[in-house]
């Protein structure tokens, strides 16, 4: 059972990490969506960016560390570009993602991907991945 | 002649021979001696954005200091990636002193230490500030009249702030370069958005989406075909397109090409010499461009 909005110790470090990895004050932000409205990878998402700042600001960092908005952002720095508040949300998903690395838990899983298709992709595909899904 | 110290970056010695090998075409044509940096190495394909990863930039530390090897205070890239990434993890270095001093502390192995004075271009910068537009048309011997062509700048040529060829929102650079051949840039909503990126490894779906989107956009707004400066951007939305139309109804393809294998066409280079095999836009350019 999840309190929200319930913000214990182990929740407030681990959301003073992401400001620190980031340099981001999620708090600025005041829930205009555009950050979702643009978001070009939306579709993939279980929790839309707003959100996942929201839920960040209640101190529900365990439902936003788990999702797969985390994952699913490729810096592509479209939300960053046009946050009105000027907050740099793309930085904010890289330091979730380092809060999950940091922990020795990768995401991407290379026995899953099938030996025809390891051939194929470029070496600009392999070595992105594997900063952004792999610690 | 004008030199320039060039980067080349992993993929454009791999899967994106092509675009290198119609760059030395076309500057070659230009009067512009690109000429490789010894040893360099890759430049870690993405910038690190958490603050206290100052070690992820060591890649960038060490290609300056080729660079500077050879004399030069300018490097050239031509893949997107590689641009962004050299160029912020570069000004990010030599914005703070003290972060150069330890980030040169590891380069205890080299003769130089970096001074932070590089500076970080494109070819698409240098073809608008150094050659410009009048002396590219003033080489173009096959005007591509007719030809309709969709620029594609994805991400990493124009965003974050800062870190761009041109304009945050409204760049130019690529459809002024396809006026100067001759050919008619389209207006078209997708210009901008992300590929998808690395996610051609682990989620095929989201590039299928992706591609379905900005390949459809291409062709709904009347393009011929679709420029870029990317060979993963070129990956995912040009060689996987097959891909897509296997499990897309009616997905209709596009040729794709890199930006220079369109400027080598328009200045008369054979269609061989710019890399270009794939067979269907070879048929593409016999129906549609007079070579």
């Amino acid at each position: 059972m999840i309190e929200l909005g319930k913000h214990t110790k182990s929740r407030r470090d681990i959301l003073d990490k992401v400001e620190r990895i980031s340099e981001v004050d999620v708090f600025a932000c005041y829930q205009c969506g555009r950050c979702s409205g643009d978001c070009p990878s939306i579709n993939l998402m279980d929790i839309m960016p707003n959100q996942a700042i929201r839920l960040l600001q209640l101190g529900e960092v365990e439902l936003v560390l788990s999702s797969k908005t985390i994952w699913i952002c490729a810096s592509c720095f479209t939300c960053t570009s046009r946050c009105p508040k000027g907050i740099d949300i793309a930085r904010v998903l890289e330091a979730l993602r380092q809060v999950c690395l940091r922990k020795n838990i990768d995401e991407l899983d290379l026995n899953k991907i099938p030996d025809e298709e390891r051939e194929r992709y470029p070496t600009i595909a392999w070595v992105s991945a594997l900063r952004k899904l792999s610690g | 002649m004008k030199k320039i110290a060039y980067y080349p970056g992993c993929t454009l010695k791999t899967t994106g021979k092509a675009f290198e090998q119609s760059a030395f075409a076309v500057t070659g044509a230009l009067g512009i001696q690109m000429r490789e940096i010894e040893r360099w190495n890759c430049c870690g394909t993405v910038f690190s954005l958490a603050t206290d990863d100052t070690m992820h930039h060591i890649a960038t530390v060490r290609n300056m200091i080729r660079v500077e090897e050879m004399g030069e205070r300018e490097v050239l890239t031509l893949c997107s990636m590689c641009y962004n990434t050299l160029k912020r993890a570069n000004e990010f270095i030599a914005s703070d002193p003290v972060r150069l001093s330890e980030l040169n502390d590891f380069m205890y192995k080299e003769e130089l230490k970096y001074s932070g004075k590089v500076k970080v271009r494109h070819l698409l910068e240098l073809l608008r500030d150094d050659v410009g537009w009048d002396a590219l048309k003033a080489k173009v011997t096959n005007p591509l009249e007719g030809v309709k062509v969709a620029s594609y700048y994805g991400c990493a040529l124009v965003r974050p702030a800062g870190a761009g060829v041109d304009s945050l929102e409204d760049p130019t650079v690529m459809e002024d370069l396809v006026s100067s051949l001759g050919a008619e840039p389209v207006n078209w909503p997708s210009r901008l958005e992300c590929c998808g990126s690395y996610h051609t490894i682990g989620h095929k779906e989201l590039i299928f989406e992706r591609t379905e989107r900005i390949v459809g956009q291409a062709l709904n707004a009347g393009a011929d075909a679709i420029v870029l400066s990317c060979p993963l951007c070129e990956f995912n939305i040009g060689a996987r397109q097959h891909e897509v139309a296997e499990h897309v109804y009616a997905f209709k393809q596009i040729p794709v090409l890199y930006f220079t294998q369109l400027m080598g066409l328009a200045m008369g280079i054979e269609p061989g010499d710019l890399g270009i095999t794939d067979e269907r836009v070879l048929a593409w350019l016999s129906e549609k461009v007079e070579t």
